[in-house]
């Protein structure tokens, strides 16, 4: 027995990430540091209206005033804002039209994460935006999706050639004073995806961003802009990785959603930054303000989230349901194994009547990783018949490791339900055991109970990432049990 | 295909089973009864590789193998099956999922093709009938939400599904009503062939009324301290165990 343990440890210990090599990719970057130049120097790179340098500003002069949160039941070493590079770009031109234009090597890069910006190549139904450090280098399937009438393009073309619709929705959900780590983005944002899905259309395809940090010393500040019009519905998918550093890199992101009358967004994430060796050393910190505004009667937004990566994870995708008869989900596993911590949750805003929302939460600890379940439920005095169910969950592997919820429940409607569920649970020796009787090794029991666990919230993802976040799962807790 | 030579195992230093010698053939059936306390459920653990219970002397001999150096996966592999007292609960792992990777793992082991999904989903259906078991269970969770019974007839459907060489049944009757007792036990009994033996571990006669053991054997305070054939059952079933009891202690007392 002994040596299986053993055995089962060394797998763990060469259980390396997947994706954390790094490409040789010529790259341009500013000088590192932070102040009203180098904000004007990015504005300068991207070509961009008064306007938006003005928003930028305004953003970095009201960051100065402001101080790191410190309320998150997390350990961040302090943070030298001054000793990131805040734009850093291959060198080619930004989101080229062409294939031919795109640099080969990064080409092999997106092959190798197995997102190709070849069309023909693709998982067939995925429209993809690959964004590599600080800019969109592709956009797959624009032409398709234009033909329905559907925007989705880099936020810098979006700037370019949609400046009306980036202008009326930008910072409506998130306000350029939210809070420290979406003000900072406000002023230093480099890219992203804009999409738009005009009145009373499906998206056809599952639309993908995919984020990869690749240059050292960079913070990777993306934004994020989703507007679904009326009776419209889209699903939408993010992935994200990094190449293995000592150094911990700073990811700070923000996205906001709207959602018209009748239209509803899916919102789902498998989220595998560089975690950070076993000893804690490197990593991302993954500081990221997402939020969603049902603005119209009927609206839906569903969140799904995957957090298995990340040294810090920091993030709370949340929903303002303000038009009646709006719904909004919430289904997370986040994963913490070695020193990883995560402070993740939601906040659900019930603003018009008869809003529902519900919230299922899967958290599993290994190793000696700090995971934190943050939530708020708030109902206001017009809500009239808003109901609310939370299910918060946590799984505990070994005895170093950390479970904590922390719930926030608020409610000004009389008429208001709001349901709340915990349980905390081990993986028992017996259920391993009782897999090993019927010839199931250990390893595999683990992955088996995990991912039983977290079905419930897996099968909210669409098909070929349901089938990776259970890989993961299985990966990033490698060895765990020994 | 089981030798077990005066085994002798403790369970945090207290020793429970103190020197049991036992063979079963290939074909056999055993039952194994006696008193709560009396080590019955000890031994099955030691059999099938629990690590609470602590082998302190005695060797246990499967097939020529020494069964207590294999990692309890691995004599699950080599055909031993246990019916546990008190099945374990998975909560969101499907039956057929549960039971897609142990036939599969097993396979492996023989050196055998992964059985493709409708092969697997035809083999589920053919198992389910023969052991009459609700075929809505194999779309539940492990266990989870499983009436007793239930639990009890999912214990008989993994051993249908993995064809053990030798099955350990502990208390597969507790629990049961009448109807599900006989269930139960004709899926054993459809089970059995010439090549494959059963250890039957239980406290009351009434499933040897269904299951015909060849060899009945009382277990009393650690020790086998009576074997004889079926009839030694009604015997007990007759007289109780205090008539057991109370001829082990004169025998001490001599």
């Amino acid at each position: 027995m002994e040596k299986d343990q053993d055995k089962i440890i060394n797998d763990v210990t060469s259980g390396e990430y997947k994706y954390g090599f790094y490409s040789d990719i010529e790259t341009e970057r500013i000088p590192k540091g932070l102040n009203e130049d180098i904000i004007r120097t990015i504005s300068r790179k991207k070509g961009e209206p008064d306007w938006l340098l003005e928003f930028r500003l305004k953003s970095f002069r009201h960051w100065q005033t402001m101080k790191m949160p410190g309320w998150a039941n997390l350990k961040i070493p302090p943070i030298n804002y001054q000793d990131i590079i805040y734009y850093a770009a291959p060198k080619q031109k930004a989101s080229a039209e062409n294939l031919d234009d795109i640099d080969p090597e990064l080409k092999k890069t997106f092959d190798k994460l197995g997102i190709p910006l070849e069309e023909q190549k693709h998982l067939t139904g995925v429209a993809v935006d690959a964004v590599m450090d600080s800019v969109s280098v592709k956009t797959t399937f624009k032409e398709i999706l234009a033909e329905s009438g559907i925007i989705f393009c880099s936020f810098s073309d979006a700037v370019k050639e949609y400046p009306d619709l980036v202008k009326r929705y930008m910072g409506t959900v998130v306000p350029y004073t939210d809070n420290f780590f979406a003000t900072l983005n406000s002023a230093v944002f480099s890219d992203g995806s804009f999409c738009y899905i005009p009145k009373g259309v499906r998206c056809p395809m599952e639309l993908l961003t995919y984020f990869r940090i690749n240059s050292a010393n960079t913070g990777q500040f993306e934004r994020t802009l989703l507007v679904a019009d009326e009776e419209s519905y889209v699903s939408y998918l993010e992935g994200c990785t990094a190449p293995m550093r000592d150094e911990n890199q700073l990811h700070a992101a923000i996205v906001e959603i709207i959602v018209e009358n009748n239209a509803e967004v899916k919102y789902s994430t498998v989220q595998n930054w560089y975690p950070g060796d076993k000893e804690g050393k490197g990593g991302i910190f993954n500081f990221v303000t997402k939020r969603g505004l049902c603005r119209g009667e009927n609206s839906k937004i569903s969140w799904t989230q995957i957090e298995t990566g990340s040294a810090i994870t920091w993030k709370y995708p949340s929903c303002i349901l303000r038009g009646d008869n709006s719904t909004g989900e919430f289904y997370s596993v986040a994963v913490t194994n070695h020193h990883q911590q995560a402070d993740t949750g939601t906040k659900m805003i019930h603003i018009g009547k008869n809003t529902k929302s519900t919230i299922v939460s899967k958290g599993i600890s290994a190793g000696q990783g700090q995971n934190s379940y943050r939530g708020l439920v708030k109902v206001l005095k017009n809500a009239t018949g808003a109901r609310n169910f939370s299910q918060c969950d946590s799984l505990l592997l070994g005895d170093k490791c950390g479970a904590h919820t922390f719930p926030y429940i608020e409610v000004d409607n009389q008429t208001a339900i709001v349901e709340h569920e915990a349980t905390t649970s081990k993986i028992g020796e017996d259920q391993i055991f009782y897999c090993n009787q019927r010839g199931i090794s250990t390893e595999d029991a683990v992955g088996l109970i995990v991912n039983g666990y977290a079905r419930e919230v897996i099968n909210k993802l669409p098909m070929e990432f349901a089938v990776e976040a259970q890989k993961l799962l299985q990966i990033s807790l490698e060895g765990s049990v020994g | 295909m089981l030798v077990i030579k005066n085994l002798k195992a403790s369970i945090d230093g207290k020793t429970i089973i103190k020197g049991i010698s036992l063979e079963v053939k290939p074909g056999e059936i055993h039952a194994i009864m006696g008193p709560n306390g009396s080590g019955k459920s000890t031994l099955a653990a030691v059999l099938a590789g629990r690590e609470f219970a602590e082998v302190t002397e005695g060797t246990v001999t499967y097939f020529g193998k020494n069964l207590l150096e294999m990692a309890p996966e691995d004599r699950a592999k080599e055909g031993i099956f246990l019916g546990f007292q008190y099945p374990i609960e998975i909560p969101g792992v499907s039956m057929v999922n549960f039971m897609k990777t142990a036939v599969n793992e097993q396979r492996k082991h023989r050196g055998l093709e992964p059985l493709s999904a409708s092969d697997f989903l035809k083999m589920m259906r053919e198992k389910k009938e023969l052991v009459e078991i609700d075929s809505k269970l194999a779309n539940r969770s492990v266990n989870e939400g499983f009436s007793g019974g239930e639990k009890k007839k999912n214990e008989i459907f993994q051993m249908a599904m993995l064809e053990p060489k030798l099955a350990i049944l502990d208390e597969t009757d507790s629990g049961l009503d009448i109807d599900a007792l006989r269930i139960v036990a004709n899926g054993v009994n459809k089970l059995k062939r010439p090549d494959n033996s059963v250890i039957v571990i239980t406290h009351y006669q009434r499933l040897l009324d269904y299951i015909i053991p060849d060899v009945v054997h009382v277990l009393y305070d650690g020790r086998i301290v009576k074997t004889a054939g079926k009839e030694l059952a009604l015997e007990l079933e007759e007289k109780g165990y205090d008539w057991i009891k109370k001829d082990v202690g004169e025998n001490n007392l001599k």
